[in-house]
C-alpha cells in the first residue's frame, strides 16, 4: 500500500511540475500584441510590480468585485498557505527554526481554511447566479479541498498517527527509497487528496494561480505613447509591404 | 422603436433575479454577402464552418496571450456576474459576464484541453454546434466590450477580449454582423464610417464656417487638407453632422482659432472610429489606423489631436503607435516608426486628446472663458468606458478623468458628480458601444442603458442636473436616442467641447 501511495505521489508531483512549467512556457511565448492594461493602470514597470503584490496578496480587484467572495477567498487562500508552511516539517531535517514557529498557527490556519471553503461552497449553492455559472467540477474541486482540509484536521484533533513513520516516508521518498506509511485510513485519503489536486493542477481552473502573472490587463505598464510595442507576428506585416 | 418599454428603475443596490432566455434571439442583423466579402471574409456561412472555426480558435490562441490565459484562469467565482449593464438591464444570465466568456470557454474545453476531451460534462466542455454558434452570434453582439467586469476580476480576465476573439471566428466562417461590417466597407472605400465623401465634407465646413460667423461674428477656420499645418485633428465623422456632436466640434475649432494653432482636418483620413477594434480584427484595425499615418505623413504635420470619442481615443492612446508609429519610443532600426516618429514634434505626446490640448491650453492661461454662458445648465459628467478603462490622459494615472472634469469645471460654474459606483473605472456603458449603435439592436440598447439613466435620474432628482457632458461619439448618438425614452429631454446629452464653445471668449487674447 505504501508503495502503491509512492508510485501516485511520484507520478502526481511529475504531471504537477512538468505540466505547470509547459503551461508557463506556453503563456510566456504567447505574444501579446496590443496594451490592453485595465484602470487603473500604472505607468511604469514598478507600478506594475506594485498592482501584481497588491493583487497577489490582497486580491485587490476582488475585494472590489464582492466582499464575501473576497473574505472567503482570501481566508482560505491565506490559511493554506500556512498550512502548507506547516507541513515542511515533513520533509525536513531537522525541522528550520521558522517551521517550528509556525506549528500552532498552522493548526488554526487549518481550521480557517475550512471555513473559507464552506462559505466558498455556501455561496456555489445558494446565490444564484454562481450556481448558474457552476460546473460539477466547480463543486468537486471545493470538496476535494474541503476533504484535505478536514482529514487534516481529522488526524490532528481525532486520530493521531504515528507522525515520526510519516516523516520518514516522505523524507525516504525524497531520497527515492519508500518506508512503511502508517495505515490510517484517514492519512491515506489525506494524501490521496492532495497529490489528485497535484495532478489535476496543471490541466484544470488552478491555472489561475501562474494565470494571475501572465494577464496583459494587469501585468502591462501603461506607456503605449512613450515606448513602440509590438508583436513578432505583427511586425511582419510592416516588412511585407 | 416606440413599442420598447424601458426596464423598471431598481431599488439599490438590488441584484436583479435570472431570467434565463430573455435575450434569446435578440442578435443583430447578419451582414449579408457583398458586405463580408468587401472586408475579404466569406460572404455567407461556409459549409466547413466547424472545422475552420476551432482552426480559427487555435490560430487566436497561439497569437494573443490575452485570449489564452482568460481562457484557462477564470474560476467562476463570480465577482464579475453582477456587473454587466447588459445582465442588470436584460436578466438574462447568459449577459453575466463569466456565463459570456463560457459560451467560448466551453468550447475551448472540448477541443484544447484534456479534461474537456475526456470528461466534458464534468468541466462544463460542449461541442461546437451550430446552436452554439448561434448563440454566439446572439450573445456576443450583446457585449459593448466596455471592460467593466475586467477591473472586479481577480485575475483581470476582460470579456472584450473573448468578445473581439468570437466575433473574428464568426466573420472568419462568413457570420458576421451587418452594421460594423457594413461601417468598416465604408471606411475602406470612402474614408470615414458614415461614408460622407470628400465634396460633402467640404460643404459642411463652410456652412459651419457661415454658422459660427453669424452666432459670434469671428471667423473661426475649419481648414481641411492643409499641407504643413501644425496640428492634424482627427475625429470622429458624427462630428461633422450629427446632433450633438457638431457642437464639440466648433468647440474644437475655437480652441484652435483662440491659441492661433493652425490646425488642418484630412478629407482622406476623416474617421477616428476604428471598428477594426470592434470585431477584434488586427489587420482591419491596423489598415483603418493606416490612413491616419498616411495622412499625418503625406499633410506633414507635427502633432495629431484626436477628437471626442471613446473607443477611438482607446485605439488612438493604447494601439496607435503599435499599429502605425503614431507615438514614440521606436527602436532606431525601426524604419516604418521613425520615419513617421522623426516628422512628429515630441514635446507633445503623440496622439494627443482633445481635452488634453484644450486643459493645457487653460493651464498656460491661453484661453478666456465667460462661465455664466453655462449657467442655465447643472453640469454632470459620464465617463465613456473606453476612455476610463482602456486609455490615460496627461501621462499619470487617472489623468483620463481629471482632465475632463477640469475642463468643465473651468467652462461652468455648477458641476455634479453621480453616485461613485457609476463613475470612473466603475463607469457603465452607455449601452451602445462596441459596434451595437445599430437599430437592430434597439433592445438590448434601451435595457443596456438602465444602469446609468438609473445615476441621472438620481442626480435629476437630487441636484437638478439637465446636461450630462461625456467624449465619446458612440454614447452622444446612443444617449440621444435612449434618453427620451426614459423620460429625459435628448438634449441632456452633450460633449465637453460643447460646453467650451458656449464659454469661450473669441478675440480677447
Amino acid at each position: 500500500m505504501s508503495t502503491l501511495l509512492a508510485i501516485f505521489i511520484y507520478l502526481s508531483t511529475l504531471v504537477f511540475v512538468v505540466g505547470l512549467l509547459q503551461r508557463i512556457r506556453d503563456y510566456a511565448g504567447t505574444p501579446a500584441p496590443l496594451k490592453i492594461p485595465t484602470t487603473p493602470a500604472p505607468v511604469t514597470n514598478g507600478g506594475v510590480a506594485l498592482r501584481m503584490v497588491r493583487e497577489v496578496v490582497f486580491f485587490e480587484s476582488l475585494f472590489k468585485g464582492n466582499l464575501w467572495t473576497w473574505v472567503s477567498g482570501w481566508l482560505f487562500h491565506f490559511s493554506m498557505l500556512l498550512v502548507v508552511l506547516r507541513h515542511l516539517r515533513y520533509f525536513t531535517d531537522p525541522v528550520w527554526g521558522w517551521v517550528a514557529f509556525i506549528q500552532p498557527f498552522g493548526i488554526y490556519a487549518g481550521i480557517t481554511m475550512l471555513a473559507g471553503l464552506l462559505g466558498l461552497l455556501a455561496r456555489r449553492i445558494f446565490v444564484e447566479r454562481i450556481r448558474y455559472i457552476s460546473t460539477p467540477s466547480d463543486i468537486l474541486m471545493l470538496v476535494l479541498l474541503i476533504g484535505i482540509a478536514a482529514s487534516g484536521l481529522l488526524m490532528k484533533f481525532v486520530g493521531h498517527p504515528d507522525v515520526i513513520m510519516v516523516k520518514n516516508y516522505f523524507l525516504g521518498l525524497m531520497h527515492l527509497s519508500v518506508h512503511e506509511l502508517p495505515s490510517n485510513f484517514v492519512l491515506y485519503a489525506h494524501l490521496s487528496m492532495v497529490f489528485t489536486l497535484l495532478f489535476i493542477f496543471p490541466m484544470s481552473k488552478l491555472l489561475h494561480a501562474p494565470g494571475l502573472f501572465f494577464s496583459p490587463s494587469r501585468n502591462q505598464a501603461d506607456n503605449p505613447r512613450e515606448k513602440r510595442h509590438i508583436a513578432p507576428w505583427a511586425a511582419k506585416m510592416e516588412s511585407e509591404k | 422603436m416606440a413599442d420598447i418599454a424601458p426596464p423598471a428603475y431598481r431599488t439599490f443596490p438590488i441584484i436583479p433575479e435570472l431570467k434565463p432566455g430573455a435575450m434569446e434571439g435578440k442578435g443583430p442583423f447578419v451582414a449579408p454577402d457583398k458586405i463580408n466579402e468587401a472586408l475579404g471574409f466569406p460572404g455567407h456561412l461556409v459549409d466547413d464552418w466547424h472545422d475552420k472555426a476551432i482552426a480559427k480558435m487555435g490560430d487566436l490562441l497561439s497569437r494573443y496571450r490575452s485570449l489564452k490565459v482568460y481562457m484557462d484562469a477564470c474560476v467562476h467565482c463570480g465577482a464579475c456576474s453582477d456587473k454587466c449593464h447588459y445582465f442588470i438591464g436584460t436578466q438574462d444570465p447568459k449577459n453575466m459576464p463569466v456565463a459570456r466568456q463560457d459560451l467560448m470557454r466551453s468550447v475551448y474545453r472540448r477541443y484544447f484541453t484534456l479534461p474537456g476531451k475526456l470528461f466534458p460534462k464534468l468541466v462544463g466542455a460542449r461541442d461546437l454546434t451550430k446552436e452554439v454558434l448561434d448563440e454566439w452570434f446572439n450573445y456576443y453582439h450583446q457585449c459593448s466590450e466596455c471592460r467593466r467586469c475586467s477591473v472586479f476580476c481577480p485575475y483581470g480576465i476582460d470579456t472584450a477580449e473573448v468578445t473581439m476573439a468570437a466575433r473574428e471566428i464568426l466573420d472568419s466562417v462568413g457570420y458576421g454582423q451587418k452594421y460594423a461590417n457594413e461601417i468598416i466597407g465604408k471606411v475602406h472605400k470612402i474614408g470615414n464610417n458614415l461614408g460622407l465623401p470628400g465634396p460633402a465634407l467640404n460643404d459642411t465646413l463652410e456652412g459651419l464656417e457661415e454658422d459660427v460667423k453669424d452666432a459670434t461674428g469671428v471667423d473661426v477656420r475649419f481648414p481641411i487638407d492643409v499641407k504643413g499645418a501644425e496640428v492634424l485633428l482627427i475625429t470622429p465623422s458624427a462630428d461633422f453632422f450629427a446632433e450633438p456632436h457638431i457642437d464639440s466640434l466648433i468647440g474644437y475649432a475655437k480652441v484652435f482659432h483662440a491659441t492661433g494653432t493652425s490646425w488642418t482636418l484630412s478629407s482622406m483620413s476623416s474617421e477616428a472610429g476604428n471598428f477594426g477594434l470592434f470585431i477584434g480584427n488586427y489587420d482591419q484595425l491596423r489598415t483603418i489606423a493606416m490612413r491616419i499615418r498616411q495622412a499625418a505623413l503625406e499633410l506633414g504635420v507635427k502633432r495629431i489631436v484626436v477628437g471626442e470619442c471613446g473607443h477611438a481615443w482607446r485605439v488612438a492612446y493604447s494601439f496607435w503607435n503599435t499599429l502605425t508609429g503614431v507615438g514614440d519610443g521606436a527602436d532606431p532600426n525601426d524604419r516604418f516608426a521613425q520615419m513617421l516618429q522623426k516628422q512628429l514634434d515630441h514635446r507633445y505626446k503623440q496622439p494627443s486628446h482633445i481635452c488634453e490640448f484644450t486643459w493645457d491650453m487653460i493651464q498656460d492661461e491661453r484661453l478666456v472663458f465667460d462661465k455664466s454662458k453655462n449657467d442655465k445648465y447643472v453640469v454632470t459628467f459620464h465617463d465613456s468606458c473606453n476612455v476610463a478603462r482602456g486609455s490615460n490622459m496627461g501621462g499619470y494615472p487617472g489623468g483620463q478623468f481629471d482632465i475632463p472634469r477640469n475642463i468643465v469645471r473651468a467652462v461652468a460654474n455648477n458641476f455634479v458628480e453621480m453616485d461613485s459606483s457609476t463613475t470612473y473605472e466603475r463607469t457603465f456603458c452607455c449601452g451602445g458601444g462596441g459596434g451595437l449603435l445599430t437599430d437592430d439592436l434597439m433592445d438590448v440598447r434601451v435595457k443596456g442603458a438602465l444602469p446609468r439613466m438609473e445615476m441621472l435620474q438620481q442626480v435629476k432628482d437630487g441636484h437638478g442636473v439637465n446636461f450630462m457632458a461625456c467624449i465619446c461619439a458612440i454614447c452622444k448618438a446612443q444617449f440621444t436616442k435612449v434618453l427620451p425614452i426614459y423620460g429625459f429631454d435628448r438634449k441632456v446629452v452633450g460633449g465637453v467641447h460643447q460646453l467650451v464653445s458656449n464659454a469661450i471668449q473669441l478675440g480677447v487674447k
